[in-house]
């Protein structure tokens, strides 16, 4: 294969980095005046790239030695990445209006930080991983400190900063051993001594690489960042955090343990069984004393994640097609909430996030209240609503797997999670109204909002075919 | 003769010394890079003996990209530092607490 082929083959990281860096010279040139102009180009970039994986770069194999593999799997990860980047890039302009300034190197920073994410997913070499991930980690702890007139947000992108560091220390470290102890960074390859001869020296790599993801995606022994950064973060990177990144993350976890670690799939299940029972559990736990909705949106995605992994730890086909759903499912979803906590403004436009000044939300607001109240059943996995098709997905896959104690202690924790979900609802619905969130708000945040809850009411209509696209792109793993 | 497990073992111990900065640590946050990048020395160290016991020219190149990935981490962090200190006066690691819960 020519050297063109495997440029043509990373045609959207192609799209993205050139036009990341042309915006950057519009940025410099334009000032903060140029913001909603860069914003729009950045969307236009995200839909060339997402129409990019129509082509050779959706299905062409392997590119570059080995180092990028551009397959259906990539593609459906990406085309989540970009879908969820533009909507984060969309929402901006309008919350940093009114609460900072316009900054012109937000679009930027997502852009190259969707460039890491598309890396991540398409790595099929432990440098090329690396290098996505470090990508998307430093755009984003520059992201996290965005707004220097809140103090959190410099807080914030500190233990971001911190504790992300440590976990990329931790993944290299684990990666080192890896290569050391089989011989090659490369998936295929690692993959064939891990059957073979690899000894402990491997499975001690292996662990420290799972540690080092497991950050990534948020799950329970490496959490401790997210209600921090969560809280912290402006309220639009804090949706681009939940959202794209545990896509990206979550993808390249599922590609790392099943291509390069699957004949250690043994080894490995214990491990993310584990996490993902503790994810569940003190995402359910953690989230019930809360009094700020972003923080508790964060131990909502801890709890989410912990159920992915449940069809992950079962290590098989189906295991895999039902992480991919659920990522689909759960990015829709927090999306719309955090649209929906986008528009929660006071009077005089300044942002709440006191969950106590929901209060009567139902009065004021019920377009909104009824939106809000959606999103939350589908977090918690009430049967009508599209949230509970992947937690039933996930469960098959792990009873299927053999591995029923886990379903049956993730259903019970899956239902005391549902306590806080429906707490917000009886708030919202059932309290005497506070009348602190004013009745004005922005019409693109109010459409795609309102999008968002409609899919999750009438998504079951979408089941068949969802479940096809994500078994399609699991067997480009297989 | 040193062998590929001093190699190993060294950077073991840089590993966790530098790991143990981070947690320990209680005064002030420039200890916490100085000790992440431990970590990434650490790994360097290891990499680069692999890479000589195994006649394998991919760790090292591997440790040219940790060198330089290193670089722009510890840029941007001091970035993060300096408008961390601007609002708070203070780079104490204690002080970081306005986020609980």
């Amino acid at each position: 294969m020519s050297y063109l082929d495997s440029l043509a083959l990373t045609a959207p990281e192609l799209i993205l980095s050139l036009g990341a860096t042309f915006l950057m010279l519009v940025a410099a040139w334009g000032g903060d005046k140029a913001t909603r102009t860069i914003s729009w180009g950045a969307v236009a970039l995200f839909a060339a790239a997402g129409a990019s994986l129509a082509g050779p770069a959706g299905h062409g194999g392997s590119a570059f030695f080995g180092l990028y593999t551009a397959d259906a799997f990539g593609a459906f990860a990406k085309s989540l990445i970009y879908l969820a980047a533009a909507i984060c890039v969309i929402i901006a302009p309008r919350w940093f209006e009114v609460n900072e300034r316009n900054r012109a190197e937000y679009p930027v920073l997502i852009l190259l930080a969707a460039t890491g994410m598309g890396m991540m997913v398409s790595a099929t070499d432990l440098l090329t991983l690396y290098v996505g991930l470090e990508l998307n980690s430093l755009a984003s702890y520059v992201l996290a400190s965005m707004a220097q007139k809140d103090g959190r947000a410099a807080e914030a992108g500190l233990k971001y900063f911190v504790l992300g560091a440590l976990a990329s220390g931790i993944l290299l470290y684990g990666i080192s051993l890896l290569y050391g102890f089989t011989g090659s960074t490369h998936y295929v390859d690692i993959a064939h001594e891990m059957g073979g001869s690899a000894g402990m020296g491997a499975l001690f790599g292996m662990v420290f690489v799972l540690a080092g993801l497991s950050f990534k995606v948020s799950a329970v022994p490496f959490h401790m960042w997210t209600p921090d950064v969560y809280e912290g973060a402006p309220t639009p990177v804090t949706c681009l955090f939940a959202s794209a990144p545990k896509v990206a993350a979550m993808a390249l976890l599922v590609r790392v343990s099943m291509v390069a670690l699957g004949p250690a799939t043994h080894q490995w299940q214990q491990i993310i069984a584990f996490a993902a029972l503790a994810s569940i559990i003190l995402g359910a736990a953690g989230a019930i004393g809360q009094t700020n909705i972003k923080r508790l949106l964060a131990y909502s995605s801890i709890n989410n994640v912990g159920f992915m992994l449940i069809g992950l730890a079962a290590g098989t086909r189906e295991g895999v097609a039902a992480v991919l759903f659920y990522l689909t499912v759960y990015v829709v979803t927090v999306l719309g909430s955090f649209l929906a906590v986008l528009q929660l403004r006071d009077r005089q436009g300044k942002p709440v996030e006191a969950i106590a000044a929901l209060a009567g939300l139902s009065q004021s607001r019920k377009g909104l209240a009824a939106a809000l109240a959606v999103f939350m059943f589908s977090l918690a996995g009430i049967p009508p609503l599209f949230g509970f098709w992947p937690k039933l997905l996930v469960f098959q896959a792990a009873i299927d797997a053999h591995l029923l104690p886990l379903a049956i202690i993730g259903f019970v924790a899956s239902v005391i999670g549902a306590f806080y979900y429906i707490k917000i609802v009886k708030i919202m619905y059932f309290d005497d109204a506070a009348d602190m969130i004013s009745p004005d708000n922005g019409l693109v945040e109010r459409w795609t909002m309102a999008l968002a809850a409609m899919l999750l009411v009438v998504g079951y209509v979408l089941i068949p075919w969802l479940g096809a696209a994500s078994a399609q792109a699991t067997g480009a793993l297989f | 003769m040193i062998t590929l497990g001093h190699y190993l073992f060294v950077s073991a111990i840089l590993f966790v010394m530098g790991v143990l900065g981070i947690f320990i640590n209680r005064k002030n946050i420039i200890i916490i890079l100085m000790a992440i990048e431990l970590i990434l020395l650490s790994v360097n160290l290891n990499l680069v003996a692999f890479s000589a016991y195994l006649h394998d020219m991919v760790g090292q190149i591997f440790a040219m990209f940790v060198l330089t990935v290193a670089a722009g981490e510890a840029a941007i962090g001091l970035a993060i530092l300096v408008i961390y200190f601007r609002g708070r006066g203070t780079i104490a690691v204690e002080d970081a607490n306005r986020m609980k819960g």
